[in-house]
């Protein structure tokens, strides 16, 4: 097309082809999440039967937890972009660390409210819609972390390098929004349901 | 004879067999991430699903074109009415939308690929995989009992119809299992066509000079996002309740079934808007080439385009008035609704405008856009009757409803997916489609579907409702009713000899060249078929129709556009 007549724009940028995609898949989850929320909301107080929110602990040292793998990865991401492969070794696999906390800390909740409580999804209305909804976030986390450790052994492999920044943030920008979810469903579930 | 080959003895036949060829063959198909031949791949499939759930309408018509009839059984009426529905939304418009965007949107803006060709073919196959899913439920479950385990809860599955007590057996399983498979499908399409508008471009193309389908292709996957999900979670929970005994539309435990209803039409509405939104991008393309005239009022079109968007996520609860909303949800509905009529209009005036003093040539695909242009106007008429509550709680679930929403979904949708085909064609197979045939498609298709739906309307006014097996002979419907038919069959005549040309066409139709139509976009400057690499070089453009500048280097557009 040498044809056409040359369009000198040496200026011409455009957005990065993981980031748009990542942004239109976080949009989509949002919608998907946005429903299962208002499940939740529509359905606080209309159980008929069986336990209640009330014997919900809030989750206090989860949430920090979680919180805080945002900043580690953002502490990982700053350290790639700079070349600096072993801090940034080091902020991933503490991410990697929070992140399985925190699914600890959801498996002994949900073990004592199966046990102890005697709330299971068909138990009634509160536990189908709580299941569901901090399920679907801990899906989330566990597809985070399937993909935080295959980056995590491609790193201990020795095969991720400075030039792969662009995609480290693209996977962590995933990461993010499961923490910014979480404070949604940390809110509408243990605070404003209770 | 010199340069004939003579057989040596105890030489190896290295030729490949037929057989092994044609396994090459397919195999190309099955591997390839090409966005053409990804794009070929949604259409073929969208086609055969389009004669599929064509013939489940077919079926349908002569069922009810006599009062009392026994052509098929009430179980085999019920599964056919929710398996064309939802064939027709998912397999074919879902399909046939992504299949288009796929092949043009790449070749429009200049790039070699779309965005994430991997992601292109894991889509496609995820698609192709759920829809013969949902196809599988004829002969699957216990459908090899002779009962057929077909969805048969209405394309919309309204709860509480859908739980386990009411629908034993797996024909609700596939219906939601086959769609989130799908649904994800699209999702991946969805974020490719996003990706690659925005990440893509070649250089020069701007978003205010990309191509109007373009646009609309974006404004559709933007809203596919926000749309399909919904869906994807509502039978989640379906699921989740039908398998783990929860509760969410059970109404004993406390759950309510209206739940579903607004989780399914805050899909089921944007749903019909993503489907028409490609539509109005193919009448974009098609009437400014067949009138010679630079679209009227593009920005005003793009504008209107992300507005419909937008005011069609506030709409869905228009389907649900007869459910008892309060007064204040209803004028809102009524009020949000309506104002979908601003945008199209806009759109309609636009496209007159563009047809308006310009040198207008009715080939094929002009006549299926002038009488979309119609169809469209009518169906949005029928549909600010059908926003205004009082009218609707007379008039919900009648056939009047049906009439209006296959006026947006044939008249307008499918006549402009058919001046695709005739306009894209040559672009794709390097053959024109028959003319001759092609106007015989049309004139039929043009009468038997104003045959079908227009008497629709009346015998919906008259009282019928939508989804029944059959009706008593007293009712007055009797020869409404078999004119339907008369024009369902007018209609499948039409298809069939559409199918036809496409066949008789690709074999023996006339040698397009690069551009048949004298049009303007960056498709046509490639060669029929285009090559897998698209453009040997990367194009550069300074307008929004750089055919035109190539064109007419001493009067280009980059000159007045700003």
């Amino acid at each position: 097309m040498s044809t056409f007549p040359i369009f000198a724009d040496e200026n011409w940028r455009l957005p990065a082809r993981g980031r748009v995609g990542m942004f239109a898949l976080i949009i989509a989850e949002s919608a998907i999440f946005t429903i299962f929320v208002v499940a939740y909301v529509y359905y606080i107080g209309r159980s008929t039967y069986g336990p209640t929110p009330q014997i919900l602990d809030v989750p206090v040292f989860n949430t920090i937890c979680l919180l805080s793998s945002s900043v580690t990865v953002i502490f990982a991401e700053h350290a790639i972009k700079h070349g600096r492969l072993r801090a940034f070794g080091l902020w991933w696999a503490a991410t990697i660390l929070l992140g399985i906390e925190f699914m600890t800390g959801t498996g002994m909740e949900w073990l004592r409210l199966i046990y102890k409580d005697g709330l299971s999804i068909r138990t009634n209305l509160f536990g189908t819609t709580f299941y569901s909804l901090v399920g679907l976030h801990a899906t989330h986390v566990i597809v985070g972390l399937i993909g935080l450790s295959v980056i995590m052994a491609f790193t201990l492999a020795g095969r991720v390098e400075e030039r792969h920044a662009e995609r480290i943030q693209v996977f962590a920008l995933y990461w993010h929004f499961v923490d910014a979810v979480w404070v949604v469903v940390f809110t509408v579930v243990y605070i404003l349901g209770r | 004879m010199a340069d004939q080959t003579y057989p040596i003895p105890g030489i190896l036949d290295t030729t490949p067999s037929r057989a092994a060829r044609l396994v090459e063959w397919v195999h190309s198909w099955v591997v390839t991430v090409d966005h053409k031949r990804l794009g070929i791949l949604y259409i073929v499939y969208a086609l055969f699903f389009l004669l599929v759930a064509g013939a489940e309408a077919m079926a349908m018509r002569i069922q009810l074109a006599v009062p009392n009839n026994h052509f098929l059984s009430p179980e085999l009426f019920n599964e056919f009415f929710t398996m064309h529905g939802t064939t027709m939304v998912f397999l074919v418009g879902m399909t046939i939308i992504f299949g288009i965007g796929n092949y043009l949107v790449p070749l429009m803006i200049g790039a070699r690929d779309m965005a994430f060709p991997r992601l292109n073919a894991f889509s496609f196959w995820m698609s192709a995989f759920g829809g013969l899913f949902l196809y599988f439920s004829f002969v699957g479950g216990f459908g090899l009992y002779g009962m057929g385990s077909a969805p048969d809860v209405t394309w919309w599955a309204y709860a509480p119809l859908t739980a386990k007590a009411f629908t034993p057996g797996h024909n609700t399983d596939y219906w939601a299992l086959s769609l989130i498979v799908m649904g994800f499908g699209t999702l991946g399409a969805a974020i490719n066509i996003l990706a690659t508008a925005f990440s893509m471009r070649c250089r020069g193309m701007t978003l205010f000079r990309m191509p109007l389908f373009v646009w609309l292709m974006v404004v559709t996957s933007g809203l596919t996002l926000i749309t399909i999900t919904p869906l994807t979670a509502a039978q989640v929970m379906l699921i989740i309740d039908r398998y783990l005994g929860a509760h969410f539309f059970d109404a004993q435990a406390g759950g309510a079934p209206i739940v579903w209803m607004h989780f399914f039409w805050i899909f089921g509405h944007p749903e019909v808007y993503v489907l028409i939104l490609p539509a109005f991008g193919i009448a974009s393309e098609v009437i400014p080439v067949f009138s010679r005239k630079a679209i009227f009022g593009y920005p005003a079109m793009v504008a209107a385009s992300v507005g419909i968007a937008f005011v069609s996520t506030t709409v869905w609860a228009h389907h649900m008035f007869t459910v008892g909303m309060t007064s204040v949800g209803n004028s809102f509905f009524v009020l949000s609704t309506m104002m979908v009529g601003i945008p199209t209009a806009i759109k309609i005036f636009n496209w007159t405008a563009t047809m308006w003093g310009g040198k207008i040539r009715f080939a094929t695909p002009m006549l299926f856009c002038t009488a979309f242009l119609f169809q469209f106007l009518c169906a949005g008429l029928t549909g600010i009757m059908l926003a205004s509550a009082p009218w609707n709680w007379q008039l919900h679930n009648s056939y009047f409803v049906i009439a209006h929403f296959h006026y947006t979904l044939t008249g307008s949708f499918i006549f402009c997916i058919f001046a695709a085909f005739y306009y894209w064609y040559p672009k794709v197979t390097g053959r024109m489609l028959s003319e001759k045939l092609g106007k015989r498609h049309f004139w039929l298709f043009f009468i038997g579907f104003h045959l079908t739906f227009d008497t629709m309307h009346f015998v919906g006014i008259l009282g019928m409702p939508r989804s029944i097996y059959t009706y008593e002979a007293d009712r007055g419907w009797n020869t409404l009713n078999f004119w339907i038919s008369v024009g369902g069959l007018i209609q499948g005549i039409a298809v069939l000899i559409f199918a036809w040309n496409l066949i008789r066409s690709y074999l023996h139709g006339e040698e397009s060249g690069n551009d048949p139509w004298d049009a303007w976009t960056l498709e046509w400057s490639t060669p029929s078929p285009p090559p897998a690499y698209n453009f040997a070089e990367d194009p550069v453009v300074r307008s929004r129709r750089p055919l035109w500048d190539l064109k007419h280097p001493h009067d280009p557009d980059w000159k007045y556009e700003r």
